[in-house]
């Protein structure tokens, strides 16, 4: 097992930049007295020191590869140790760690060798043994390889609770420039797979209730942020169709760091990307959970995301003539459009409410930004002035000093910096 | 002011409230019987609990309330925060006065209070869920040592016995020496003997501990130590979401 630490030192470290580390979606239950169970939730087991929530074992089964795209570690023309994991001893591993309640189960990714199928069906074979062999019932994610066959896809899925293919660059054209072995094809045809396959399951469980899962968490992706010039409207645009389209259920954005310093078709950054990536998570936020449509937040007009404040304060500045929202009267939805008002305290909003009205301090009570919301909404004895009476254009500037020192940090309100799913 | 006093349980507290109805007499403060300051709240009464007046309680508020306020007392009274038995007597009151269920009504300094101790309570046992780390030990059974803010043991045993329902283990809280131990069939609760764990690290005593529990300790490590981009390090976030006081026991936190 010595020589599965030194494995280990480099295959995880080859798999870090998958930003993915979710483990909610999927329900498996330990049947007959197994291994493990699958909450629906999922389960943080602790958390990295640039703050991001370990979950899985996240970790390749090789990183030779004999693709060569341009923003990656284990490229072709690369200069690093490679090694090759067995199919026994991820799995043992996997297993060791469950145990010990180190993780919610395996996120397994991989280089391509000898071909796409081989690849994949090595992945599979993982899966296969742990749910069949071992009885184990945590979770599992399986990487698709771009350009795997429907029918492996297929097999992925019976085991996976997820399966994911990484679009990685927003758009065609730069896909192709960056990672000229890939094209959207070869990235939207296992996806589809993985739809279809989720579709079909769905109705067969609604005949037949012994059916068997495929992918119960569903499929995501991930795009890297500023490796390209690609903007934030083409970004979020791609992220609602997948939404909309492919019933993704999460689409993760990864601030572009620069590991192959040398390449000209790269930008030269001095830091990752990191607020404009915390932007987009926020948007993302605001498309699923707030009921905001992709042109509400970027147009031809705002093709790109304010960095200074968060897109919610953005779109409210950009639409005075909204507000004041009465906290009394208003329905929900135009109650979570105020900037400061979470899902949680918009909900306990309208449910209090039918109590009696409710007053500024006991908004504050159910965990109501005040600071920010006061300027757009009414209440009971409220008596500070509304955005119409500062006037949106001086809104901003008085929640930018604020926000320019503590971007990095969580931002006050609903959008915090970390999503656990 | 009116002292009553009971055994810390929460079947105590309930019939606690069942003698309030009875006596027509409510209490303006509760002490533990064994309140080590006997001098300073004199105790007027003492409750002495009793299965079948707690029942009652429990199914009278369970007619008032949904099961979910039911369930948010018992949570809230795990924080054993101060005060915490005036809360839930008061609370009772008001739900057993009102018409209607009184349990969103956040407008109320009871239900409010009791809701915000009821999510600290709920999180510190996903806490218990998210870092308690197992040791494998020579006889097979995986012990693990967690320090909870509050009582929160009793309430995620479930969640272990049905994710490791084929090993054996211990969870034991530390801090008030009592833990859980799993049979491959039931948990029951149960007290270590001194001197197989070590106290500031949680870890099994050498002797005890599986041959190979070691190296997974050392890969596991190594896994975190790798999974961190030295771009992105972020200590003020890290410890916000990784709080100082869970890292004594944290495998991949000790030297
Ligand atoms: S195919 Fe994957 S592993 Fe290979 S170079 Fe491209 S991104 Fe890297």
């Amino acid at each position: 097992m010595g020589d599965v630490l030194k494995k280990l030192e480099i295959l995880a470290g080859a798999a870090k930049y998958d930003v993915s580390c979710s483990s909610s979606g999927s329900n498996r239950g330990n049947s007959g007295k197994g291994l493990g169970n699958a909450s629906p939730w999922g389960i943080c087991h602790s958390f990295t020191e640039d703050g991001r929530c370990v979950s899985l074992l996240k970790i390749m089964f090789t990183n030779h590869c004999m693709y060569d795209c341009a923003y990656c570690l284990n490229r072709r023309s690369n200069d690093v140790p490679r090694t090759a994991f067995t199919v026994k001893e991820i799995v043992d591993l996997t297993i060791a760690f469950y145990r010990r309640n180190y993780i919610e189960g395996l996120f397994l990714s991989s280089g391509i060798v000898k071909s796409p199928d081989h690849t994949m069906s090595l992945l599979t074979r993982v899966a296969k043994e742990l749910r069949t062999i071992h009885r184990y019932n945590g979770y599992i994610h399986l990487k698709s390889i771009p350009g795997a066959s429907p029918e492996l896809i297929r097999e992925a899925g019976l085991y996976a609770d997820r399966l994911s293919v990484n679009i990685e660059i927003p758009s065609e054209s730069n896909l192709k420039m960056l990672a000229p072995e890939k094209d959207y094809p070869s990235i939207l045809t296992p996806m589809n797979s993985i739809h279809q396959g989720i579709l079909v399951n769905k109705e067969d469980s609604r005949k037949f209730r012994s059916a068997p899962k495929f992918a119960p968490a569903g499929q995501s992706t991930q795009m890297i942020v500023g490796a390209t010039p690609d903007s934030d409207q083409q970004i979020l645009t791609l992220s609602s169709g997948l939404y909309n389209h492919q019933n993704l259920k999460r689409v993760y954005y990864s601030g572009y760091i620069p590991i192959n310093k040398d390449d000209s078709r790269l930008p030269v950054l001095a830091t990752p990307p990191l607020v404009r990536e915390h932007r987009l998570y926020q948007s993302d936020w605001l498309m699923r959970f707030y009921f905001f449509r992709v042109d509400e937040i970027v147009n031809d007009k705002h093709p790109n995301l304010d960095l200074e404040i968060d897109p919610k304060l953005s779109y409210a500045i950009r639409n005075p003539w909204m507000f004041p929202v009465d906290i009394n009267k208003a329905p929900f939805e135009l109650i979570l459009r105020v900037p400061g008002i979470g899902v949680k305290s918009a909900k306990l909003i309208v449910m209090s409410r039918r109590y009696g009205r409710i007053s500024s301090y006991q908004l504050q009570k159910m965990g109501v930004v005040m600071k920010r919301a006061k300027y757009f909404i009414s209440c009971n004895e409220l008596a500070s002035p509304t955005i119409n009476e500062i006037k949106p254009e001086s809104m901003k500037q008085l929640f930018m000093p604020k926000a320019q020192l503590r971007k990095k940090d969580k931002l006050a309100g609903q959008l915090s910096f970390t999503f656990p799913d | 002011m009116i002292t009553w006093s009971y055994d810390k349980t929460f079947e105590g507290l309930l019939t606690l409230v069942f003698d309030c109805y009875q006596k027509k007499v409510f209490p303006n403060r509760i002490v533990g019987t064994d309140n080590p300051q006997p001098s300073l709240f004199q105790s007027d009464y003492e409750v002495f609990t009793d299965e079948q007046m707690a029942k009652r309680v429990w199914d009278g508020l369970h007619r008032k309330v949904s099961a979910t306020a039911c369930q948010m007392l018992y949570y809230a009274f795990l924080s054993e925060a101060k005060d915490v038995e005036m809360m839930i007597l008061s609370y009772m009151r008001k739900a057993f006065a009102s018409e209607s269920s009184i349990e969103l009504n956040f407008g109320d300094k009871d239900v409010l209070e009791l809701l915000k101790l009821d999510k600290k309570v709920g999180r510190e046992a996903e806490r218990i869920r998210m870092f308690v780390r197992f040791q494998k030990a020579k006889d097979d059974t995986y012990y693990a040592s967690f320090d909870p803010r509050y009582n929160v043991l009793p309430l995620v045993v479930k969640h272990f016995e049905n994710r490791f329902a084929d090993q054996q283990w211990i969870i034991y809280d530390t801090r008030r020496n009592y833990g859980f131990y799993y049979d491959l069939q039931v948990s029951s609760e149960f007290k270590l003997v001194d001197g197989l764990v070590d106290s500031a690290t949680g870890l099994l005593h050498g002797s005890i501990m599986d041959s190979e529990e070691q190296l997974f300790q050392d890969m596991w490590k190594s896994y975190f130590k790798s999974m961190c981009i030295k771009e992105r390090i972020n200590p003020r976030l890290h410890v916000q979401l990784l709080p100082k006081r869970f890292w004594k026991y944290l495998i991949e936190k000790q030297a």
